[in-house]
């Protein structure tokens, strides 16, 4: 997967804080958006990304998290932090 | 180690406009209880979605209302408007305060003499009063309030049948600062016609006039509108006494007060823009200081509040059955009660609150009905905390309106609880069946 530029630019605290420098824009991630973008950065998939969510954070049994990764995916291309043709 | 639960992960982007010159957005609390019971045990013994009514609100918003007017004027009554939720357990509470029966129709008499209401401790409005509802409650003295000429004229062939001469009010409709005018309602009061019924009512010599009433309107944030209505009541008065030698025995001065909601309209929410009770007594009072009579021949004040009394001690609590991400990148939540059970949710945005304790970042969530339909929205874009599939919210201040306006669409309308002063809970309308909706129907013989 290619990570885009965007994505390698952006300027992550370790409190979630993002900026983005192409437009100034400033986001709050919370712990397991940071663990995704970090994910997505390493240049990791989905299924990867999600086993990584499942060991480190205490998943219900219910959770679908494929599915959360990738409605926080569609989140970075609506923010603008990726670009549209982007997919995980 | 214990790992971090999890929640989605989420990103909002940071917006100006989160602060303004009146301070930042309140967090949100969760309201876990009502009245010290737990929403969560409601849910399970009940059902949801599910209204929950505090009996200690209701009590405490009568009783303020009720002392500050007393401190302020010697005769008071409080005439509970049953239009805004005649549900027998809510009527009862008001009633058992001491307040009137404020009915707009044949059908909410009927329910205030099932209460065991004296006819006499009613008023009656509303455009549509038949003749064959005279013939029954002008002999039990209740009180009417005419609205139109038609309506006089029955009410005198009424008495005449009867032989009776029932106390009537008229009631009137003013222009007054900061409210749109209402004038569909009574007899014009600038254009002279109001006096030009009261002089007919005189001259006609077989209702007696009792009282004049006007309504202002709804939701009614100026309290200086109700002293200028007042005012013009007192003038009225003191023409009728002068010129006439009628002295009313009341000045019903009708409903209107906001409750503690926010109008989809309005800039400020409601915690910051409704007046207090107080500062509408104060302005009512001011206006009747223009009577000019004698002290023990001062009229009755009757107020016909609903929405005021009810609506803040009414919640709605609602379970999430799904979460939707939508195309522009907000959240969809959709909760098991839409539109069809929370009619003021086309008028107001509702304050609503997590049931449970919630983590990680509130972000633009729009809250959505369960209903396939394109309208059923609960809530347009607010902020709201991460829910999962079975977590509960509340929306608040529910109380007025929505159990009389409700409508059987698509879903059983939920049941409805009260919750009492100690701690006791219990049914005060069940969940709606089948058999409510299919029963009055019929499949002709011929099909």
């Amino acid at each position: 997967m290619t990570i885009p530029q965007k994505l390698r630019d952006l300027a992550i605290s370790e409190t979630g804080f993002l900026f983005d420098p192409y437009t100034g824009s400033t986001f709050s991630a919370n712990e397991p958006g940071l663990t995704v973008l970090e994910g997505l950065r390493e240049g990791l998939g989905v299924a990867d990304i999600a086993t990584r969510l499942r060991e480190s954070f205490d998943v219900p049994a219910a959770a679908d998290v494929e599915r959360d990764v990738g409605e926080f995916v569609h989140l970075l291309r609506r923010s603008g932090l990726v670009p549209e043709e982007f997919t995980a | 180690m214990t790992k971090p639960l999890y929640e989605r992960p989420t990103l909002v982007r940071h917006q100006m406009g989160m602060m303004n010159k009146f301070g930042r957005a309140q967090a949100m609390q969760p309201l876990e209880s009502i009245d010290g019971v737990s929403v969560d045990e409601l849910v399970k013994t009940y059902g949801s979605p599910l209204f929950v009514f505090s009996e200690a609100d209701l009590v405490a918003r009568y009783r303020e209302l009720h002392d500050l007017l007393a401190l302020r004027y010697r005769k008071i009554r409080i005439a509970w408007s049953y239009k805004t939720n005649y549900l027998d357990a809510i009527c009862k509470v008001f009633h058992r305060e001491g307040a009137y029966a404020e009915v707009v129709s044949e059908f909410e008499y009927d329910k205030a003499m099932r209460m065991g209401i004296d006819p006499t401790h009613v008023h009656f409005n509303g455009p549509l009063k038949s003749e064959a509802t005279l013939e029954r409650v002008l002999p039990a003295g209740t009180v009417i309030h005419i609205d139109h000429f038609d309506e006089m004229a029955a009410a005198e062939r009424v008495a005449e049948r009867q032989g009776i001469r029932p106390k009537v009010a008229v009631r009137v409709n003013m222009a007054v600062e900061s409210v749109p005018p209402w004038s569909r309602f009574g007899f014009n009061l600038e254009s002279g016609q109001a006096m030009e019924a009261i002089r007919r009512l005189i001259a006609g010599d077989k209702l007696e006039l009792a009282g004049v009433h006007c309504h202002l309107g709804t939701f009614i944030t100026d309290p200086a509108a109700y002293k200028q209505a007042a005012a013009k009541l007192a003038h009225l008065a003191n023409t009728l006494r002068s010129e006439h030698g009628v002295l009313l025995e009341f000045i019903d001065v009708g409903g209107g007060f906001a409750s503690h909601n926010t109008l989809k309209a309005q800039y400020l929410p409601g915690e910051q823009a409704t007046p207090s009770f107080s500062r509408y007594v104060e302005a009512l009072t001011e206006g009747l200081s223009q009577l000019d009579c004698d002290p023990r021949d001062l009229p009755t004040l009757v107020l016909e509040n609903g929405r005021a009394l009810v609506d803040d001690a009414g919640y709605l609590v609602s379970t999430v059955v799904a979460n939707k991400r939508l195309r522009d990148g907000r959240r969809g939540l959709v909760v098991d009660a839409g539109v069809n059970t929370l009619f003021t949710s086309f008028w107001y945005n509702h304050d609503v609150v997590s049931a449970q304790p919630f983590r990680g970042i509130p972000e633009p969530t729009v809250i959505y009905g369960p209903l396939c339909m394109n309208i059923d929205v609960v809530r347009d874009t607010l902020v709201f905390p991460a829910m999962s599939v079975g977590d509960r919210l509340v929306l608040k201040n529910v109380g007025a309106y929505n159990v009389t306006q409700w409508m059987q669409f698509i879903t059983y309308r939920p049941a409805v609880v009260m919750v009492g002063r100690d701690g006791k809970h219990g049914l005060i309308r069940r969940r709606e069946q089948l058999e409510d909706i299919v029963g009055p129907e019929e499949v002709p013989d011929w099909l």
